[in-house]
């Protein structure tokens, strides 16, 4: 009986470790996302997540694989976030150069309230699309760990760029413009 | 009489049940109730913009007339159930509160099992041997030597 005891206990402690492993294995392929931006520097072109996300801008929900044959921008912020102010009105000019040519801003509001986010897009007279996540899912997939970051994708749905911060000096502009074209496959 | 003496003892309970219904929620509670989906600390800890923009919200929700509960849903609805410091007590959230009643009953039931094999490796106590009579008498001896 007691050596029965002892080898319940064994295997008890012997799952519970295993279990501690399991989760730790789980939390860091998680975190993977974080490893976007780096893949991207590296020249990779990392699989962007998908998601499936309700629309601020107008009625419905927009699913990124649906964008799949257009360069995407896809810009993460929030109306609480100040250099997301700054950034706003260059994203929008972007979108308006480029949206012939087949490419799209998305803007993706996490952690926000949906009123501030709609009073954001009309004061900065944002007209690309733009999404909501409010309890923030997408962000731990793509390793987003403040506002603003952007992700250049090209028509396969994968990562060619990203930007953590905004998007606000002659360099960063340089690169992104850069991003395009290289997703534009030019 | 009965019914009159009945009255009389839950008069007074069911007065003060609808008096905590009618009053306004407090906006202190609340915010130790909710979490910053920035940075994760309950509302009353934090001063993270969004923070500062939740409650506000619950100010002006308190002001509106809504209840405690009508609030948490509106931010629910906004943030997803992680602004709730603590989980819903139903659905999926009911694992946080049984886990770890869960893990103290097998932590309960793994230590009555090991204290009751240990108690069977041991086997009864044996009585001690008794000493031998030279060592008696030096101790009858010092114990003499030590009261007197």
């Amino acid at each position: 009986m007691a050596r029965r005891a002892r080898l319940v206990g064994q295997g008890v402690a012997i799952g519970l470790v295993v279990l501690l492993f399991a989760l730790l294995a789980w939390s860091l392929v998680r975190s993977e996302g974080g490893d976007l931006a780096a893949a991207a520097a590296r020249g990779e072109r990392p699989r962007a997540p998908g998601f499936t996300l309700e629309r601020l801008d107008r009625e419905g929900e927009l699913r990124l694989e649906s964008l799949r044959g257009q360069v995407v921008v896809l810009n993460f912020w929030a109306s609480w976030c100040i250099p997301c102010k700054e950034e706003a009105p260059y994203l929008e000019r972007i979108w308006r150069e480029h949206r012939e040519r087949g490419v799209v801003v998305v803007g993706l509001d996490a952690k926000d309230f949906r009123r501030d986010a709609r009073a954001f897009v009309r004061r900065y007279g944002l007209t690309f699309p733009i999404v909501y996540d409010g309890p923030g899912d997408t962000l731990s997939a793509y390793g987003v760990t403040g506002f603003p970051e952007t992700f250049v994708l090209d028509p396969d749905g994968r990562v060619v760029e990203a930007f953590i911060g905004a998007i606000d000096t002659d360099p960063d502009r340089a690169r992104l413009r850069a991003a395009l074209e290289r997703a534009l496959g030019r | 009489m009965r019914r009159v003496l009945l009255v009389a003892l839950l008069l007074p309970a069911a007065l003060a049940l609808g008096a905590a219904a009618a009053s306004p929620p407090s906006a202190a509670e609340l915010e130790a109730e909710l979490v910053c989906p920035v940075c994760e600390t309950t509302l009353d800890q934090s001063n993270a913009p969004v923070a500062e923009r939740m409650k506000a919200f619950i100010r002006e929700r308190i002001a509106a007339g809504d209840s405690e509960q009508e609030i948490k849903d509106a931010l629910v609805a906004e943030f997803g159930p992680g602004v709730l410091a603590r989980p819903p007590q139903g659905g999926f959230g009911l694992l946080a509160w049984l886990l770890p009643l869960a893990a103290l009953a097998g932590g309960g039931i793994a230590a009555i099992l090991l204290v009751r094999a240990w108690s069977r490796r041991r086997g009864p106590l044996e009585p001690e041997p008794p000493l031998a009579p030279e060592l008696e008498r030096r101790v009858d001896e010092e114990l003499a030597r030590f009261e007197g």
